[in-house]
């Protein structure tokens, strides 16, 4: 049984952390495919990286009801971190999700169970975060889209292996779709719902 | 008395939070209007109130913000917005465009052309490019689910049918990455070509509209026009009076009531490092004159 | 050599160093006390709460003097201060029926439980301007008697217990209250968000909204089910602590207007409601609130919306004077870019009209276009 006490903290400095946090996802998800690094500053708790909990930080509050995968659901050190220090409401059902922690990739669902937003409002969609094995070595992926001038070229070890065929969901969906943000350690790369992505193989 | 205690860039964290989440998803929509609880902050609607909560939202203490207005860094509103940054995030400001990182801007994109660790935040009095033709939101709200934009070209055409152009001038309606139909904030069309496959990240806020959108760097941005009356920027044909630049965007003052004119930059700090770097305008000792009358002085 | 214009930031510097002056006056005329707005100025006081969203008469007081008793502007001035409260939930829903009446009338009943009380008004004042309030005037004692330990309830309960007006729609337990100072205002709206966009709405806005109804622009066949003005208890229920705390008491005024009935083959006929409160003594304000509410809720009624009233999101995209003043004013910004931008191009097109008009009578028409 964890106390508050014991929970690992937040942000030393909650105003200036959060701000350096957000440029660094804003960035990434205006230049997709670029490793952008998260200042980590503040503790995280089992099975939770150090940029997805500067991320956590940073973005959930009480409006932004949040799902997790079943890793995360059954740490009960996640959960009571993510509530002292957040305030997020964690919900069931992902499909209402303003936000979806993925701590292993294996455990992504369906695309199509999270929100996808609706033509008229289209930002109604979840954001979800899922935790990779690395931002920087792994196959090689060719991404173009706005934010990329001409060819962006990402290398990383990504699971699920086929996460860019599930998101090629998003070009049919737009202007409805889902945005990732893949965190490897302290490290962020965004592939928003706009960012379409080949391959290159090894 | 309940004595008020400002936040580091004057907004508290919930609503920073809320505010940065509406600018992650208006860069993963281009030219999308995302509503967003917008504040009452303590300047007027109408006066840069969004452009305000957005560079709050992203402004830290590494940053050098510049204010512009009309081009310029020491119009009236620019100073008032720029002394509320300075005095509320401590952050340095600057009038150089290249030196910035954040430029909040009023109805001008500088001239020097922008790079990618920039942000350009736009003041938008009206973000809703259909406004004017459909006052109703629940309608252009549904015209941009369906991507139904005929209103927009029937307008442009009856301008071309009456006036023989497209009458708009300024707020020129473009198309953003071949989807949203977006009101570029209203920028002289002179400034539209400079929005596409722009390397800074450009965001608007619309504070009394409670709205925010962006263009993520390198995006194709489009004005909207005809294949018979393709879209044309408009500049006095003049050099400035004062650098001789011959591609910016010029004020026109006028210099007495006889008509007197002269044109110069409305970029002042394009203007003020021309001059620096040596180059003088034709007419910087002397107001221009109007064409028609230099040729009837002789 | 032409200079391009510098110093503006001391030109600021020096208007509001003007303004303070011209806001303090004639120095050797005394200066006017916070107490002196709070007391004497009461009801300018009560609109700037209403309209500011923020119960507190001494800011108001001083947004009062800060604005030289532009009331807009100092409503602005609260609005600007509340935004950066924090925000710690929303409290109890009050109970009108157990105000504390200052004032309470019906036009419905002759009498109703409880007694028509006058209290303080300007109703039945002659307007006739009175020289003896110009210095030094001592108001009569008013008159006093036991209060009354009768209860007073509300004229709409007495016709609800015989289903003759419809019900007053009850939240669910827990459920959420709208806020449009956190949440963006959608359309459709539902009717707290709606209720609290006429709450901080411009009082001319609304009395005009309301008027335009009794003129036959969404008409609804109001009578003043009752008004009433006084104090009552705000509670708030901390999650901690299991019950709710009293925060302590605010003046209100409530006005419900019972309006033109409803039914169908499936239900009985009834009155309608339309619900007006603000802060203080607002009467203007809640009796324009309650017709504007009723007209909004044409839709809902199964009535035709034509009418400026009756239309949710014209009335309240346009209800709010903060922003309407705003947006109005920032005309006098500078605007010389695209008047520029304008300017090449109605140059160009009168270029091309002078051109191509055949005949010598076109540079005439051309020069009355001018004038």
């Amino acid at each position: 049984m964890t106390t508050i006490a014991e929970l690992p903290p937040g942000f030393a400095d909650k105003v200036l952390s959060a701000q350096s946090t957000f440029r660094s996802v804003m960035d990434a998800m205006a230049r997709p495919g670029s490793v952008q690094p998260i200042v980590p500053m503040a503790g995280a708790p089992d099975t939770m990286m150090r940029g997805t909990a500067a991320i956590a930080l940073t973005l959930f509050d009480h409006d932004t009801p949040l799902w997790l995968d079943a890793r995360m659901a059954d740490s009960s050190d996640v959960l009571k971190w993510l509530k002292f220090h957040t305030g997020a409401p964690v919900i069931q059902d992902s499909s209402i999700a303003a936000f979806a922690l993925i701590s292993d990739g294996v455990l992504l669902p369906a695309l199509e169970r999270f929100a996808l937003g609706t033509n008229e409002y289209p930002d109604r969609s979840t954001t979800v975060i899922i935790q990779v094995d690395s931002l920087g070595t792994g196959r090689s992926f060719e991404l173009r889209g706005p934010g990329i001038d001409g060819v962006a070229t990402l290398q990383a070890s990504i699971r699920p292996f086929d996460l860019f065929e599930r998101l090629r969901v998003n070009e049919t969906l737009f202007p409805r779709g889902i945005d990732v943000v893949l965190v490897a350690d302290d490290a962020v790369v965004a592939i928003p719902r706009t960012t379409r992505v080949v391959s290159k193989g090894v | 008395m309940n004595a008020p205690a400002y936040n580091f860039a004057y907004l508290d964290e919930q609503t920073k939070r809320m505010i940065r989440r509406a600018i992650l998803k208006a860069i993963a929509i281009p030219g999308y209007q995302v509503p967003f609880a917008s504040r009452e902050m303590p300047m007027p609607y109408g006066w840069g109130t969004g452009g305000v909560q957005v560079t709050a939202a992203i402004l830290g203490p590494q940053d050098v913000l510049k204010v512009i207005d009309q081009g310029s860094d020491d119009t009236t509103n620019a100073i008032s917005i720029r002394k509320f940054f300075a005095k509320t995030a401590g952050v340095a400001t600057t009038t150089s465009t290249d030196e910035a990182t954040v430029i909040q801007t009023r109805h001008r994109i500088p001239e020097t052309s922008l790079h990618a660790n920039q942000v350009l935040v736009y003041q938008v009095p009206i973000p809703e490019p259909l406004r004017f033709l459909e006052p109703r939101e629940t309608e252009t709200r549904r015209m941009h689910a369906l991507a139904e934009y005929g209103l927009m070209h029937v307008k442009l055409y009856e301008d071309i049918a009456r006036f023989g152009h497209i009458a708009t001038a300024y707020a020129y309606p473009v198309k953003v990455n071949a989807r949203y139909v977006m009101d570029p904030s209203p920028t002289p069309k002179f400034d539209n070509p400079k929005m596409d496959n722009c390397p800074a990240l450009q965001l608007f806020g619309a504070g009394r509209e409670k709205r925010i959108y962006a263009i993520p760097p390198y995006t194709q941005v489009v004005s909207l026009d005809f294949e018979d009356h393709p879209f044309e920027p408009y500049r006095f044909n003049a050099p400035c009076a004062l650098c001789g630049a011959e591609n910016s965007y010029l004020d026109e003052i006028v210099t007495d009531d006889k008509g007197s004119r002269m044109f110069v930059c409305s970029d002042t700090d394009y203007c003020e490092g021309r001059q620096a770097a040596g180059h003088h305008g034709a007419q910087s000792a002397a107001p221009y004159k109007d064409k028609a009358q230099e040729a009837s002085n002789g | 050599m032409y200079v391009a214009v510098k110093g503006g930031e001391r030109a600021i510097e020096n208007a509001h160093r003007l303004l303070a002056n011209a806001r303090r006056g004639d120095q050797t005329v005394a200066e006017v006390s916070l107490d002196q707005i709070s007391e004497q100025l009461g009801l300018a006081v009560d609109r700037v709460m209403s309209e500011g969203s923020l119960y507190d008469r001494e800011l108001a007081s001083l947004a009062i003097k800060q604005a030289r008793g532009d009331l807009i502007e100092a409503i602005f001035l609260a609005r600007a201060f509340r935004a950066t409260m924090p925000r710690f939930g929303t409290s109890e829903p009050v109970n009108t029926g157990a105000m504390r009446v200052q004032r309470r009338v019906s036009a419905t009943f002759k009498d109703i439980p409880g007694g028509q009380i006058l209290g303080p008004t300007f109703d039945y004042t002659h307007r006739l301007l009175d020289p003896s309030l110009a210095e030094g005037f001592v108001p009569e004692t008013p008159a006093s008697a036991e209060a009354s330990t009768a209860a007073t309830p509300r004229v709409t309960d007495i016709l609800g217990r015989d289903g003759l007006i419809e019900t007053s729609p009850q939240a669910e337990d827990g459920a959420s209250v709208g806020d449009l100072t956190r949440e963006p205002l959608n359309f459709p709206a539902d009717r707290d968000l709606r209720l609290q966009n006429l709450a901080r709405a411009d009082e001319g806005f609304l009395l005009a909204m309301g008027y335009s109804t009794q003129r036959g622009y969404g008409r609804n066949h109001p009578f003043v089910g009752e008004i009433r003005f006084g104090e009552v208890e705000v509670e708030f229920a901390a999650e901690d602590v299991g019950f709710a705390v009293p925060l302590g008491s605010i003046e209100l005024t409530e006005c419900q207007m019972v309006n033109q009935f409803k039914g169908s083959t499936t239900e009985a006929p009834c009155f309608t409601r339309g619900y007006g409160l603000a802060f203080g003594q607002s009467e203007r304000k809640t009796m324009s609130m309650a017709l504007v509410d009723r007209a909004l809720r044409a839709r809902e009624l199964g009535e035709e919306a034509l009418a400026p009233a009756q239309d949710e999101e014209f009335i309240l995209s346009h209800s709010d004077n903060v922003q309407a003043t705003g947006f109005v004013e920032h005309l006098k910004l500078p605007h010389y870019v695209d008047f520029q931008s304008e300017l090449g191009l109605l140059r160009k097109l009168r270029k091309e009209f002078a051109e191509t008009s055949a005949g010598a009578n076109a540079p005439d028409a051309m020069k009355e276009a001018a004038e």
